[in-house]
């Protein structure tokens, strides 16, 4: 059984179809790059995953609990999958360990000193061990990106969705992120990422699907993707973006 | 007497504020439009109609209530009126963001706004509450017209027996509550100096 499957997405907003019908399935530990051009529905995708955006129609299974189905215990099944977004979307009132820690005592209920114990884990796990005690507006936006990750993995998810997280960083901050997402993957981590950074693609990924208008054009692992795309579109939207932002991370 | 009712009245005013400006933000639009009504008409309405209001229009139905408790009743639930669009304007202002990154962890939206949004929202309420605080302080002397035995009545009593003293015992009152005024306000300001979060806004 895949660890998520997606099946027949549909979201509407307005007049405009923004998801026509996707449909994808996801393996345990595999990382998976979600590409196309802005607006064609990438990040409504991720939000549909877990609820964020409500789909319109078609469903969503995490292993055999749809996610979609009315009976489900959406903030049950939200716990379980892993959400990092372009803007950090930090508590600012909280210092990095709160940020961490939040989830584990109000959603987990885990015992206090147990969550700190957990959070100064996941902290030191993306580097940051020595900034627990910083709020967010005293920390960089890499730094930032890395506590809203450690938030996301103190859960425990099967999963995490990645939406854009290095679009809002400086140029030599974006690194940092994704050299802790790349050891993510390694470490067997479930991913999927919705990126312009193709070097990261390239080397991380286990497949790479290409999106525009809300459909999914082609899909398939990287080697392939970047050397022999079927579609000419992709070739096309591949050679645009590399040139665009590169193949450094 | 006056500072019991300043009490009564922020007290209730804060709890009743609150939960008009959740109820305005997150609530289904038949609950929201209760409750912006009932901000319409308690900063519709002048504060001392709404004092007689609340003072003699139980008479009518047999229902004894005091002078003081009305006092409280009348001006709290005004006060609620105006404190909750404080409130409202800081929980909007919080990036939504936040929100969606909080049900991204699982957390109900009670636990959400419990957690995230208040915390944040009462913090940057404070210098809107000040004002609010300030106001609401000298609006004790209203309850005057109720009867109620505040300090105004005390003066105006002193005053009765002995009008020479007039001037003085009135200036009496206005330094009193020019006094009360500045320590709130220097109260509110530290509360607000010990909340400030570190690196996030200008320094004022």
């Amino acid at each position: 059984m895949p660890l998520l499957r997606v099946e027949d997405l549909h979201k509407q907003y307005g007049a405009e179809g923004v998801l026509r019908g996707v449909s994808f399935t996801v393996e345990k530990g595999e990382t998976k790059v979600l590409i196309g051009p802005s607006g064609t529905g990438k990040s409504t995708l991720l939000r549909c995953i877990n609820r964020l955006t409500e789909p319109d129609r078609g469903r969503v299974w995490l292993e055999d609990v749809e996610v979609t189905s009315p009976k489900t215990d959406l903030n049950r099944v939200r716990a379980q999958i892993g959400f990092v977004f372009q803007d950090f979307s930090l508590f600012t009132h909280l210092t990095a360990l709160d940020n961490v820690r939040l989830g584990l005592l109000r959603v987990q209920g885990m015992e206090k000193k147990e969550a700190t114990e957990r959070a100064k884990a996941e902290l030191a796990r993306v580097g940051l061990a020595d900034k627990a005690k910083a709020y967010p507006a005293e920390l960089s936006g890499g730094q930032q990106q890395r506590v809203s990750i450690a938030r996301a993995l103190a859960m425990d998810p099967k999963l995490i969705l990645f939406d854009e997280p290095t679009s809002a960083l400086d140029p030599e901050l974006i690194g940092e992120v994704l050299g802790v997402m790349v050891k993510l993957a390694r470490e067997g981590m479930t991913m999927i990422v919705v990126t312009h950074e193709m070097g990261f693609a390239r080397s991380v990924a286990d497949e790479i699907v290409f999106m525009e208008h809300g459909v999914i054009v082609e899909q398939g692992p990287p080697e392939r993707m970047f050397r022999s795309p079927e579609v000419p579109r992709t070739a096309e939207f591949l050679r645009k973006i590399s040139e665009l932002y590169g193949e450094s991370g | 007497m006056n500072l019991e009712l300043l009490l009564g009245l922020l007290a209730l005013g804060l709890v009743i504020g609150v939960v008009v400006a959740l109820v305005e933000v997150y609530a289904p639009r038949p609950l929201a439009m209760v409750a912006l009504a009932y901000e319409w008409f308690f900063r519709g309405v002048p504060e001392l109609v709404l004092l007689f209001l609340f003072y003699f229009g139980p008479a009518q139905f047999g229902l004894d209530i005091s002078a003081f408790f009305a006092a409280v009743l009348a001006l709290g639930f005004r006060s609620s009126a105006y404190q909750s669009q404080i409130f409202r304007g800081a929980i909007q202002a919080i990036p939504s963001g936040q929100s969606l990154a909080a049900r991204s962890l699982g957390m109900g939206r009670l636990k959400v706004i419990r957690h995230v949004i208040l915390p944040q929202a009462l913090r940057l309420s404070l210098a809107g509450w000040s004002n609010e605080f300030s106001s609401v302080l000298k609006d004790t002397t209203l309850a005057y017209g109720i009867g109620v035995v505040e300090v105004m009545r005390q003066a105006r009593y002193l005053t009765a027996r002995n009008f020479p003293l007039a001037l003085p015992a009135f200036l009496a009152v206005a330094l009193m509550f020019f006094v009360l005024t500045y320590v709130g306000n220097w109260g509110i300001g530290l509360v607000e100096r010990r909340l400030r979060v570190p690196g996030l806004e200008s320094r004022s």
